[in-house]
């Protein structure tokens, strides 16, 4: 810190304003407790030669220093520009295939076709991203209706468990490319966007998503309880307005493993599209996904503690810390 | 941790906080937890030794400045109120609030308080003015030991020669705001308070 200090002090004003910066963060490791923690990246005990995680590693020795370059040439001008590549050629494929799917009558052969699309679009962003996903038990797989409720880390988590299983996502309807995605998806498959004002309105959430759930022909839905991106070592509390709906819940436990690629998003330090060129620049995104027996809430159970037993059976299962905020 | 804490700290004390320092109820609530756990004597109030424990607080360069702002006129406890009050300078400043001018006082964590928290780190003998000598004092601990006093001191009076304009030697409150009137407060001073 103090280095920094002499080289900046020498206008009158950063005088006066770099108090300002060490006020503030004498204050924020006042209130900083293990919650906070949550939401910066994790840090690693081995340097794993990606720049992102060098929070604690000075220069150790000219052999490692060269093996990080030849890394980082190996990471941005051969694995980027493929995975680059995939990604783009991913973006217009969806666009293309799904409006030509819903031209369709509604019937097998489009929920079967719709399928088929949605695996090859998801199997080419997850190509473009490297991701290695191992699946335990897959017997405990989401089927129609239900909703499926999972850690969140990051976006990417949506393309990690769509590879494998069709969901309906719900969110809120965005501008730009996003919104030009999620028209796409909504043609070949149902998908629940909301507008921002309806957002606030809790029934009328909670009966668009009662009222797919109770259709057993759609798919399951899928929702990240928590809210925002944690950073996947532990669980925060979940928001019950999920385990209200009163159908079966399919807990899902995502953990990433660290040592490839750091893929929590802060979301607070990077947009997300400079985070999607980190993550495309890393090792792999390397992930094990647990299937957990679906579960239902008992009598007389509130939605709370119902969510409180959904969130100590994802924690337990992906070793991650059950915090009580 | 969560139900501890929410059994002591009453309805009306939490509302009353709210009023004043315009945290919201769940902010309070996490925010009581953290008094509780730095308050090893237990006895609901913090002592500077309490302050004191927080590592990267005693690694701070002005770590001892702000600790002294959260203890009012020669006391050496601070009670939970006192606590929030202090924090609420750091508070963003929403958009809504911006707007909002039938406020019968100002808030707590409007730009001028923010700036009235920052003087007051340099102002110690609360005469409402940062001599040479206090400003000598806060740059020094700054800084560290790599630069010799007479730069510091040139600094220092370069420093106040650009701020003085009433030409007393002393930077007053008005011409600290002058010469920070360019700098983002509101961001440089703000925390990110979680829900």
């Amino acid at each position: 810190m103090q280095q920094q200090q002499q080289l900046r002090c020498c206008s009158s004003d950063c005088a006066f304003s770099d108090a300002l910066f060490f006020s503030r963060r004498a204050v924020e490791s006042i209130v900083d407790d293990e919650v906070t923690k949550c939401f910066s990246a994790q840090e690693l005990e081995n340097w794993n030669l990606l720049t992102r995680s060098n929070c604690r590693f000075r220069h150790i020795s000219l052999r490692l220093t060269v093996l990080w370059g030849l890394g980082l040439l190996l990471r941005y001008c051969l694995l980027l520009p493929l995975r680059v590549a995939l990604a783009v050629s991913g973006v217009p494929l969806l666009l293309v295939l799904t409006p030509l799917v819903s031209c369709l009558p509604d019937g097998a052969l489009h929920s079967g076709l719709s399928e088929k699309v949605h695996i090859v679009c998801y199997g080419v962003f997850v190509r473009a991203l490297t991701a290695i996903i191992t699946y335990h038990h897959q017997e405990n797989k989401p089927r129609d209706g239900g909703i499926c409720v999972a850690n969140h880390t990051t976006p990417i988590d949506i393309i990690i468990l769509a590879n494998d299983g069709c969901y309906s996502l719900v969110g809120q309807v965005h501008g730009g490319l996003m919104g030009l995605l999620q028209r796409a998806l909504v043609k070949a498959s149902s998908h629940i966007w909301f507008e921002r004002s309806e957002a606030k309105d809790r029934h009328l959430v909670a009966k668009r998503l009662g009222d797919h759930v109770a259709d057993k022909n759609k798919p399951p839905i899928l929702i990240f309880p928590e809210g925002t991106c944690i950073n996947n070592t532990s669980v925060m509390m979940f928001k019950k307005g999920s385990f209200e709906v009163g159908c079966s819940v399919y807990p899902v436990a995502i953990k990433y493993d660290p040592r490839f690629g750091d893929a929590f998003w802060n979301s607070s330090k990077c947009g997300i599209i400079s985070y999607l060129l980190w993550t495309m620049s890393s090792w792999a995104i390397v992930c094990s996904v647990w299937y957990l027996p679906p579960m239902k809430r008992e009598d007389g159970e509130s939605a709370v503690d119902f969510s409180n037993r959904v969130k100590s059976a994802i924690a337990a299962q992906g070793g991650l810390v059950d915090l009580v905020w | 941790m969560g139900s501890r804490a929410s059994t002591l700290l009453r309805e009306e004390e939490i509302e009353e906080i709210k009023k004043e320092t315009g945290f919201s109820h769940s902010q309070i609530t996490r925010l009581y937890s953290r008094f509780t756990s730095l308050d090893k004597g237990e006895n609901g109030t913090l002592s500077r030794e309490d302050f004191q424990r927080i590592p990267e607080l005693a690694i701070n360069p002005l770590g001892d400045r702000i600790i002294n702002a959260f203890f009012p006129e020669s006391e050496d406890q601070v009670n939970f109120r006192g606590f929030m009050r202090t924090l609420a300078h750091f508070r963003p400043i929403e958009d809504n609030e911006k707007n909002k001018n039938a406020a019968p006082s100002e808030p707590l964590n409007s730009r001028t308080n923010k700036l009235l928290f920052a003087f007051r780190l340099y102002d110690l003998d609360r005469d409402d003015k940062i001599s040479r000598d206090e400003l000598l004092q806060v740059l020094r601990m700054m800084v560290g030991v790599n630069i010799s006093d007479e730069q510091l001191g040139s600094i220092a009076d370069r420093t106040i020669q650009e701020a003085d304009t009433n030409g007393d030697s002393s930077i007053s409150f008005n011409e600290f705001m002058k010469v920070l009137e360019k700098v983002d407060v509101e961001q440089k001073m703000s925390i990110r308070f979680l829900h």
